[in-house]
């Protein structure tokens, strides 16, 4: 079966004008002056969609993943390179394109639905279901000028969904609004999955990549760093995002009590880098005191990939004391049962006064660990977990 | 859904592409409720909570003709028959053009979300901006029609088939220099401000205040300022309009126009007709090249 999406050897550079003469005058005054930059936003990337499939693309900021899913709708041209695609497409990049706030709601659909390819009697069919869907049964026929940001989004998602492409492209516009309206997209393209349309979609978010693609490509400076099963694909992403993480530098450390040493040990106290989720963990905090210190306080917190904070405790959270301390000495934390889902995370530890008023040292995620899992789960949490039937 | 397998295969590639121009206009009509949408919308939203919405279209060629009706036949009486009628059968024509070519230069930057968002023909953006002028001329010219009923001005006859090919042919020319300047305006911005200045001039180069008769008298014939002057599209397109209505009125009124015939200013039309398509098939090729850049550019 041919692809529904066949990238070739895509190249696309952009000049980068130091200051762009826009003006004949200005072109003519300038003509020995221009230095154009050369910018690769991407680099030789070959990749091939087959219909019905869903494939995220996925990277950081000006990786070039909207400048790839542009060149695949026809709205920028290669600098060198194919894109070959069968079928009619619909491309989300922005929602309400072409709304324009002196027309109705009424107006605005018509014309944006003509502009995404709906033919206007495809959009008389849909109408009532896109007010429906926007849920703005009493506005449609007022000027969009006085809509809500709320309302405009939500009209002109209504629209976006009703399409009828055979390949859809998407940016990242769906991850606007709240959890509701967030639920309702994921539904949406859930639908279009079952329907056998191919979908490319620009997302910042793991999630997406892992709840709703069949595929990713990883994106970095322009060339495909990793493609395949989301699982890989995820995998890498995590990890990069850690590679390129500077830690935090405090300046304000008085190093009266200096972190000697930090180790991740299993409860048997063998290091380890690797867990498998709902496994055990000791962490071992080594501290030297340069001059007698009352009271200090050991805190730990641990880091997913994306920077959310999992967990944190503390000393004196634990109860305990640790007195004054001159010269050396450890704090253990015992973590039982973590119940971290696949990924990297970081472990940051503090020494500090009660109050954090003064901090004595501070090692900002300088440590880290991975969880693999070994059985099939899937969830934001692990749960330790067993299965038995009984006899009835 | 149907087979992929039966699907149309697009292949967008690096190389600035050919236009290919039966390709292009298929594309363009399947595009054609975009057309459609987008030259109401330029309509609505230049109405859009006015008191007298369509109708100021109207009342800007009544004022052109009130001004210049006073200045004219008060101020420095032009001799000429009729001469509300002689202004607005050429005035309404010369109005189409402005307003169309104005607007068709600025039509892809003003709409610049569009074009870096969504992909269709980028020609739809002029095509729809000398859309929306077509609509007003045509309220314009019920009005003229009125009017002529009202002061009981003949106009019935086989002259009035010139208004249909007048109209056709400076549809044509419109759009060739139009998609040619809204091509150029993405790239120099100043190609908008250059159109708007000259077509101030452009005006007074066209027998529509004045008639053709005076330059004709004063530069004989046959010698190359005639030449040169009746070279110029929009003369050709204006003394048609002008045989078709103007030149109805009797002998007196045929006094201020080149030629008393018919032909000749079928013959004037064909010449630019030709002239346009040639230079609608360059621009269009300017055009089309320059479009796939347009996303970037703005």
């Amino acid at each position: 079966m041919s692809a529904a999406v066949e990238i070739d050897r895509i190249s696309k550079r952009f000049r980068l004008y130091h200051e762009r003469p826009t003006s004949l005058k200005e072109r003519v005054l300038r003509m020995r002056r221009t230095h154009a930059e050369d910018f690769w936003a991407l680099r030789d990337v070959s990749y091939e969609v087959r219909p019905g499939r869903t494939l995220g693309l996925i990277g950081a900021n000006g990786s070039g993943k909207t400048t790839l899913l542009k060149i695949i709708g026809g709205i920028l041209r290669p600098t060198s390179g194919e894109v070959r695609t069968r079928g009619r497409i619909a491309a989300l990049l922005e929602l309400g394109a072409g709304f324009h706030p002196e027309l109705t709601g009424r107006e605005n659909v018509f014309l944006n639905a003509s502009i995404l390819g709906l033919s206007k009697k495809e959009t008389e069919r849909h109408f009532d279901a896109i007010v429906e869907f926007s849920e703005l049964e009493q506005f449609i026929d007022n000027q969009v000028k006085y809509y809500s940001s709320g309302m405009f989004v939500r009209l002109a998602f209504a629209v976006a969904v009703h399409v009828d492409p055979d390949i859809l492209l998407v940016d990242e516009v769906l991850a606007v609004g709240d959890e509701g309206f967030q639920r309702k997209c994921l539904d949406r393209v859930r639908t279009f999955q079952q329907e056998g349309r191919t979908i490319v979609l620009v997302t910042h978010a793991i999630d997406w990549l892992n709840r709703v693609c069949d595929e990713g490509v990883m994106l970095e400076h322009g060339r495909i760093r990793v493609a395949g099963d989301t699982d890989t694909v995820v995998k890498e992403f995590r990890g990069t995002m850690l590679e390129q993480r500077s830690p935090f530098v405090r300046s304000d450390t008085t190093k009266q009590v200096e972190i000697a040493s930090v180790d991740l040990l299993d409860p048997e106290g063998t290091p380890i880098r690797r867990i498998t989720p709902g496994q055990s963990m000791r962490v071992q905090v080594d501290l030297k005191a340069n001059e007698p210190v009352e009271g200090p306080i050991v805190s730990i917190a641990i880091y997913d990939a994306a920077d959310r904070m999992m967990f944190k405790t503390g000393t004196d959270w634990c109860g305990m004391n640790l007195g004054i301390v001159d010269g050396a000495t450890r704090v253990v934390f015992e973590l039982d049962g973590m119940p971290f889902s696949d990924g990297r995370y970081h472990v940051t530890v503090g020494v500090h006064d009660i109050g954090v008023e003064t901090v004595y040292d501070w090692h900002d995620q300088g440590y880290a660990f991975d969880v693999d899992t070994t059985i099939k789960w899937e969830g934001e949490l692990y749960i330790s977990h067993r299965g038995r039937q009984e006899e009835l | 859904m149907a087979s992929t397998e039966t699907r149309e295969l697009e292949v967008r590639s690096s190389e600035p592409p050919k236009l290919r121009m039966l390709a292009q206009i298929r594309a363009i009509l399947r595009h054609r409720e975009v057309l459609g949408g987008l030259t109401a919308k330029d309509l609505k939203v230049k109405y859009k909570s006015t008191a007298l919405g369509v109708i100021w279209s109207m009342l800007n060629p009544l004022m052109y003709l009130l001004v210049f009706w006073v200045v004219f036949t008060h101020f420095m009486p032009s001799g000429i028959e009729h001469f509300a009628v002689y202004l607005l059968s050429g005035l309404l024509g010369y109005t189409l053009f402005s307003t169309a070519f104005a607007g068709a230069t600025g039509s892809i930057v003003d709409n610049a979300s569009l074009v870096s968002k969504v992909a269709f023909p980028r020609e739809i953006l002029p095509l729809a901006a000398i859309g929306a002028s077509l609509v007003n001329f045509f309220y314009q010219f019920v009005v003229l029609i009125l009017f002529l009923i009202a002061i009981g001005f003949p106009f019935l006859g086989a002259n009035l088939l010139l208004v249909p090919g007048a109209l056709a042919v400076l549809l044509l020319f419109t759009t060739a220099v139009g998609i040619g300047a809204a091509a150029l305006n993405v790239r120099y911005r100043d190609t908008r401000h250059l159109i708007e200045l000259s077509l101030v001039a452009w005006f007074w180069v066209t027998p529509i205040v004045y008639p053709a008769s005076i330059v004709l008298e004063r530069f004989g014939g046959a010698s190359l300022a005639t030449k040169l002057y009746l070279a110029n599209p929009l003369t050709a397109v204006t003394l048609a309009f002008q045989r078709a209505i103007y030149g109805n009125g009797g002998p007196l009124h045929l006094a201020q126009l080149p030629d008393p015939g018919l032909t000749w200013y079928w013959y004037r039309l064909g010449l630019v007709a030709a002239a346009s398509l040639v230079l609608l098939f360059l621009t269009w090729r300017v055009f089309f090249r320059m479009s796939g850049d347009f996303a970037e550019e703005l």
